[in-house]
């Protein structure tokens, strides 16, 4: 039996904007397995970065979280709620056992520090070097660790002069520095060109095996989870619609909104007479729909769907989708 | 066989690097580029970010002076087209961006949007309100939209607008470049299925520009690819990924994720693995531009002299030394 090392229940963030209370994410829960890659997709402003950055208190104003626990259990044995934790406790899990990956290497480097001293920084506020100069020589051993040619040179190069590429290989570097127990990948590689991307996939997957990191990946692209992912949660409008594992999910998708995104996908190994599409636009999250949010788009949608909100069933070991049909 | 619409010959821009007192380089984002296309058919541009692509749909339109080549339009020099010639030209050929929110003026409805180059072109219109009606219901939009600004809309809808506006002008030849890559994928096969539609309905000739393998696949009839400004394969797309020749298109082809558990575990055993990133195109590599990076490389000759494009099979050439005779 996997055990897990998350435990997430009715995690929900709202957003106190001008225009009203954005309900983003709602009643959101799930596990994930020590080891394990899990993958969060879904659609823009479905909420999946949003509740991976409310996993560690990551929300700023006009967010907030409103409620639930975040379960972590260290491998001492001993149980938190993260949520719980004040703002200097947290701050020493984060970066150092959860570790972040953010889509845009641009914006995740500063432009006037050098990528060795952006390394440093991050093993000595957190004690995990005695002091700068150690820091400065193990992040010789990070950019090596992360394939980045001729190491002991590059170190001493601001990001302006790296590549989009070699800059994300610099973040993944940062985010492994204090060789984290679980590393959350907000679309790592979405910024990217795909041979790059493949690059960086590999890297992961390298790293991951091994420090035995469990990964929480969030992206929306369909081809990088069936690569990487061991289970998947499917997010929609604020909710997540069905949990699986990867081959659960693509080869017997539940949930009709899933059925309808892997159908949109244009499959470079397929030969495609017509893409399916999924009729409507996402809803405002002001006034999400009632029931199940997804009942507007819906093409098996029935009267149950427009009053009651469905939830998360178990239909086949492992396998669970909030939709009234099952 | 009929004649092609539009033919690039030996397609050259390089832009300068100006310092202080005088140039001190040159840019060559585009070297030589020649292809066909055919009335009524979809041809597809792929290549990584850098690779030329976006300057090569430019310049073809003027958007952008070439520096050198021939771009033949219906039997005439598009480089050579002056005053009425030129505005003939102008509305024959348009283009669709990849942003749909620098794309549309903010300051005008859509109504505003759609007429401005139809009374540009001097072109009669009995009712506008009707005639732009009929315009937005067929790209799926509705005269509930008429008097909207941009910011009232999606991204997709956005999208719809500027393919209403070309659409007014009744073009032969579009070049669409990155038109859904800043979009969701459910809206993208919406967008991607209205514009296959339009091509069928009115007989419209593309260039469809774009990173995504998948969606290039799904959209063109034939295809190029391109590498550090030049074209390495051209042919039917279904061969070129049936049967790539080229080891860049190879690598690439490998490169994508694809959205199947278990054959992208088994694809990526199988990766070509091809080490870092594409040169710039200040000083591109001698010879064969891939030559450095590439796994089947002869010294003395892929880093000497530069393969010429040759046909393998019918329709279907590509520039390597593995083909070619020296």
């Amino acid at each position: 039996m996997p055990e897990p090392i998350l435990e997430v229940r009715d995690l929900t963030v709202h957003f106190y904007t001008y225009a009203g209370i954005v309900k983003a994410i709602e009643k959101v829960s799930f596990d994930v397995y020590r080891g394990e890659t899990f993958a969060l997709v879904g659609e823009t402003g479905c909420g999946k970065s949003v509740t991976s950055r409310a996993l560690t208190q990551l929300i700023e104003s006009p967010g907030k979280i409103v409620d639930g626990k975040v379960l972590y259990h260290r491998e001492d044995g001993s149980t938190i709620d993260l949520l719980k934790l004040s703002d200097e406790e947290i701050r020493d899990i984060r970066g150092k056992e959860i570790a972040y990956i953010f889509q845009d290497p641009h914006a995740s480097l500063d432009p006037l520090y050098t990528v060795g001293y952006q390394i440093a920084e991050a093993m000595v506020v957190h004690n995990t070097v005695k002091d700068w100069k150690e820091g400065f020589r193990k992040a010789v051993d990070i950019l090596r660790r992360v394939l980045i040619p001729d190491p002991e040179n590059r170190v001493k190069n601001y990001p302006h002069e790296m590549s989009g590429g070699m800059k994300q290989r610099v973040v993944i570097g940062i985010g492994i520095s204090n060789n984290p127990k679980i590393l959350i990948a907000d679309e790592p590689t979405t910024a990217l060109d795909v041979t790059v991307q493949a690059q960086i996939l590999e890297l992961m997957n390298k790293l991951k095996e091994e420090y035995n990191t469990t990964v929480i990946l969030i992206t929306h692209n369909m081809g990088v989870v069936a690569e990487m992912a061991d289970r998947v949660a499917v997010m929609y409008a604020g909710k997540i619609v069905e949990i699986g594992s990867v081959e659960q999910i693509f080869k017997n998708p539940l949930h009709p909104y899933t059925q309808g995104l892997l159908r949109a996908v244009p499959n470079p190994l397929a030969k495609i007479e017509r893409l399916e599409t999924i009729p409507g636009t996402v809803p405002n999250l002001i006034e999400p729909p009632s029931g199940c949010r997804f009942h507007p788009r819906c093409p098996r949608a029935m009267e149950v769907c427009r009053k009651k909100v469905p939830e998360l069933k178990e239909i086949e070991p492992g396998h669970f989708v909030a939709c009234h049909l099952y | 066989m009929s004649e092609p619409i539009l033919e690039v010959r030996n397609l050259k821009k390089y832009f300068p690097i100006r310092g202080l007192f005088r140039t001190e380089g040159y840019v060559k984002a585009v070297d030589g580029v020649s292809f066909e296309i055919m009335p009524g058919e979809t041809f597809g541009l792929v290549g990584e970010s850098g690779c030329g692509k976006t300057t090569t749909g430019r310049t073809i339109l003027r958007l952008i002076e070439p520096t050198d080549g021939q771009i033949i339009f219906q039997g005439k020099d598009v480089t050579k087209l002056k005053g009425e010639e030129m505005k003939w030209f102008r509305r024959k050929a348009q283009i669709m961006f990849q942003d749909p929110y620098s794309s549309l003026n903010p300051r005008q409805t859509v109504f505003e949007i759609i007429m401005e180059p139809v009374r540009f072109h001097g072109i009669e219109v009995d009712d506008p309100e009707d005639f732009v009606i009929r315009l937005l219901e067929s790209v799926g939009l509705n005269e509930m939209h008429l008097y909207r600004y941009p910011h009232e809309f999606s991204g997709g809808q956005r999208q719809r607008i500027a393919l209403a506006r070309i659409l007014a002008l009744q073009p032969e030849f579009v070049v669409l470049d990155e038109p859904t890559s800043a979009l969701d994928v459910s809206v993208q096969a919406n967008i991607l299925n209205t514009m296959k539609d339009l091509q069928k309905k009115h007989g419209f000739t593309y260039l469809f520009i774009s990173h995504d393998l998948g969606v290039v696949k799904y959209m063109s009839h034939r295809m190029g690819v391109m590498y550090l400004g030049k074209l390495v394969e051209v042919g039917p797309s279904e061969r070129i990924f049936e049967n790539p020749l080229h080891p860049y298109t190879k690598f690439l082809l490998s490169a994508i994720p694809v959205p199947d558990p278990e054959l992208a575990r088994e694809l990526k055993e199988k990766r070509m693995k091809v080490e870092g990133e594409p040169p710039s195109p200040i000083n591109p590599p001698k010879g064969c531009r891939f030559h450095p990076r590439c796994p089947f490389a002869k010294a003395g000759l892929c880093d000497r002299q530069e393969p010429p494009l040759v046909e393998v099979e019918k329709d279907h050439y590509v520039a390597c030394w593995l083909y070619a005779k020296a």
